[in-house]
């Protein structure tokens, strides 16, 4: 729970020694409330308030690293119910399934898929994040085989050791020892064993209860065996459980700062259905699931969940713009239609879209008007006659085409004259006002 | 410290819209967030209405096209397809044909459409223009009147037509979807404007208009939530009408649905890619807060129609 200025004065030495640079330790304790200044300024503070202040400052969802290096995924941090609120920090990982009870061949193929999955999708590199080794066997053996193999033929990818038996544990876990792994498994009955396991690979501990109370009173005993990193898990299962669990789970930690239950959760989303699976993976994402485990990874289904995953964690205060440039709708050639628009990402959106609809390729010059759509930046100003011939002229267009017409929006029909004036050799057509009539207005222009 | 559930109750609510004559539904009418039933009371799950036309889905992708085939040129057909086939709970009749771009199909020929479909199926029907501001309100209250006592949906009214076509629907005794574009200001004021005429906000249903995942689906999610929190937190009574996710027509023009394996490999297979971004996109929205949706494939439906029997 966050303190009060009030409470952190009580915790500092009082002698006002101004060694923190405030005037006095309450000017000091102020600021430390408001997370303006850190604790480390003062010099003489106890070792017994840094452990109080360090607890109450520590953010509300415990940061985890989940693997190492370059395919490494942070998670956790999260600070609000909704992303209109602010947005979310950390991206869920996905994470694929393999059971080691698969044949060779499937566990092959899953580690190729996992490699393989790599999508660049408006910028991003997106990939399925992790693998879940499940020791469904029972026996360690298979399961340390299974983690050899995976250690071999994907080192970079991060793991999560699936198992309730510290055997097992250990003989997979030897395999990523300090590489970020996660030992999942870990309940009230082998919580010690697991926990040594876990320590001596430097693992992060998954944790699994039935409900949120034992969970909680879980991770304090987990906590109490000197491990701090931790993912948890309350048993949901069914989509109205997990709903219930991450949304119970994410409100105890953001509003009530409750630390018991303020690490990332991890969702099991896996169904005998791989397509109907991607719709529970797909409420993981939405609502709260910090890692979210899927049982197949074809393409068609990591695209669509990307996609989602990077639609919810975008930023929503972020102006919504798309960059200035040339847009290649389809396979556009020197004779294909130009048409301009602005760049707010919405307009884009949809006017790419209803260019892709009409199938007839095309160049979209997408100009910069600090994300306005096209009538408030023809309003503001920054959509003129001008603006577009130098933007036009700039962009180098004059090269890719052959003819010379520019099909402008039709709420700016105005702009023609101007434009035309300024972009010397230039023929401006007013094509619709509305994007769907996009369609039809291309396809008779080709015909 | 031990664990404390921290549960959350509402004073608000959201109105339940009842629609249909020989079959009725139900949608709306929860206390709470969607689908929070560990907190609150959601007494129906979300309808989903199958998408029909009054002509031929020529601009459908193949994928959904090629399951309609053999009924999709004929309405009649294709909506009882639809319930007795399908089992569709709804059907959303869009008179796209009306559009002066397309076949320009005069308001008579509408009312020939809407009559024969009434006529066809039990399920209730929701009727939706062609989206063209003029022609749906010179189209949209012909039918109004025509639908009269099947206690139909009639979609969709903007700033720029809403008198008319809210004037019809209020004459005939029609729910009304009211759409603006993507900003909870402009919902409210919309759905003031409506209740201002006289229009009953009970009967109204919020559109504030939909994107595909993908292509903006960010936005629509939250503005769905916003309009749910102003709803339920703050009790604001033009917010509590039950909100429209209209999936699959945003859905199925998008590159994702259409774009062969051939030529992006790295998408896999169109077919399952592009009924999953139906479901995953109107699955979204649900828990957005959209609980009547507008969809076109049997799969997606099906799938969605589950992961709703999972929630609830
Ligand atoms: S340095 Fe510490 S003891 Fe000195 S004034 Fe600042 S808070 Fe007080």
């Amino acid at each position: 729970m966050a303190l009060s200025g009030v409470e952190i004065f009580k915790l500092l030495p009082k002698t006002n020694c101004k060694k923190c640079g405030f005037p006095t330790c309450l000017a000091f304790a102020m600021k430390l409330a408001q997370r303006q200044a850190t604790l480390d300024a003062c010099p003489d503070v106890s070792e017994e308030a840094k452990k109080v202040l360090g607890e109450a400052s520590a953010p509300p969802v415990r940061p985890i690293t989940f693997g190492s290096g370059e395919k490494a995924v942070k998670m956790g941090e999260e600070t609000v119910l909704f992303r209109h609120e602010k947005k979310f920090v950390n991206p869920n990982a996905f994470v694929l399934e393999i059971r080691d009870t698969e044949e060779d061949a499937t566990v092959e193929a899953k580690i190729d898929a996992v490699l393989n999955s790599e999508i660049n999708r408006v910028g991003q590199l997106l990939r399925i994040d992790g693998i879940c080794i499940t020791n469904e066997s029972g026996d360690g053996g298979k399961l340390g085989a299974v983690a050899e193999k995976v250690a071999t033929k994907a080192p970079e990818v991060p793991v999560i050791v699936n198992t309730e038996s510290p055997e097992a544990a250990e003989a997979a876990l030897k395999h990523f020892t300090g590489k970020g792994a996660i030992l999942y498994g870990v309940t009230e009955g082998n919580a010690e064993k697991m926990a040594e396991v876990a320590k001596a690979h430097k693992a992060t501990v998954g944790v699994k209860a039935e409900g949120l109370e034992a969970l909680s009173a879980l991770t304090e005993k987990v906590k109490g065996l000197g491990v701090e990193d931790m993912v948890i898990d309350g048993g949901a299962r069914r989509a109205g459980e997990i709903l219930e669990q991450n949304t119970l789970i994410r409100r105890a930690a953001i509003k009530k700062s409750f630390k018991a239950l303020g690490y990332p959760v991890i969702n099991f989303a896996q169904r005998e259905d791989g397509m109907y699976e991607a719709l529970v993976a797909g409420l993981g994402v939405c609502k709260y699931g910090s890692i979210v485990v899927v049982s197949s990874a074809e393409k068609w289904k990591n695209l669509a969940l990307f996609t989602l995953r990077q639609n919810i964690y975008t930023d929503p205060q972020v102006p919504m713009q798309v960059e200035q440039k040339i847009y290649r709708i389809g396979e556009p050639t020197a004779d294909s239609p130009l048409i301009i628009t602005t760049n707010f990402s919405l307009t884009y959106f949809i006017v790419s879209g209803e260019i892709e609809n009409a199938k007839v390729p095309a160049w979209l010059a997408v100009m910069d008007c600090e994300g306005l759509s096209v009538l408030t930046a023809w309003a503001a100003g920054k959509f003129t006659g001008a603006k577009i011939a130098n933007f036009i002229k700039e962009s180098g267009i004059e090269e890719e085409v052959s003819h010379r017409e520019l099909i402008i929006p039709g709420y700016v029909a105005i702009l023609s004259g101007t434009i035309e004036e300024k972009l010397e050799g230039w023929k401006v057509t007013v094509g619709p006002r509305e994007a769907n009539a996009i369609p039809n207005f291309l396809k008779q222009k080709v015909a | 410290m031990g664990y404390e559930a921290v549960k959350e109750s509402f004073s608000g609510g959201v109105f339940p819209v009842r629609i249909g004559k020989e079959k009725e539904e139900v949608f709306g009418g929860e206390n709470t967030l969607p689908f929070h039933k560990f907190e609150g009371e959601v007494p129906n799950r979300p309808l989903i209405a199958y998408e029909i036309q009054d002509v031929a889905p020529e601009e459908w992708p193949e994928t959904v096209r090629t399951v309609y085939e053999g009924v999709s040129e004929d309405p009649v057909k294709w909506a009882r397809h639809c319930e007795e086939e399908l089992g569709a709970r709804a059907i959303a009749l869009r008179l796209v044909g009306t559009h002066p771009d397309g076949k320009d199909l005069t308001a008579e020929e509408a009312v020939k459409t809407v009559t024969s479909v009434l006529e066809a199926v039990k399920a209730p029907v929701i009727i939706l223009g062609s989206n063209h501001v003029e022609k749906d309100s010179e189209v949209l209250p012909r039918v109004a009147e025509a639908a009269k006592g099947y206690n139909c949906v009639i979609g969709k009214a903007q700033e720029a037509n809403y008198k008319t076509i809210a004037a019809a629907a209020m004459a005939n005794d029609h729910k009304l979807i009211a759409m603006s574009e993507l900003d909870i200001n402009l919902s409210k004021q919309l759905n003031i404007l409506l209740t201002q005429m006289g229009f009953a906000k009970e009967k109204l249903i919020t559109d504030p208009m939909c994107s595909a995942l993908g292509y903006g689906l960010e936005y629509t999610y939250s503005v769905m939530e916003r309009i749910r929190l102003a709803a339920l937190a703050q009790n604001d009574e033009v917010m509590q009408p039950p909100m429209l996710g209209d999936v699959g027509m945003y859905v199925w023009k998008i590159k994702e649905v259409q774009a062969p394996e051939e030529v992006l490999p790295e998408w896999g297979s169109v077919e399952e890619r592009g009924i999953l971004w139906e479901a995953l996109t109107a699955t979204s929205l649900m828990l957005a807060g959209a609980e009547l949706l507008i969809m076109r494939h049997p799969k997606a439906v099906e799938m969605v129609e589950k992961f709703v029997d999972e929630l609830i």
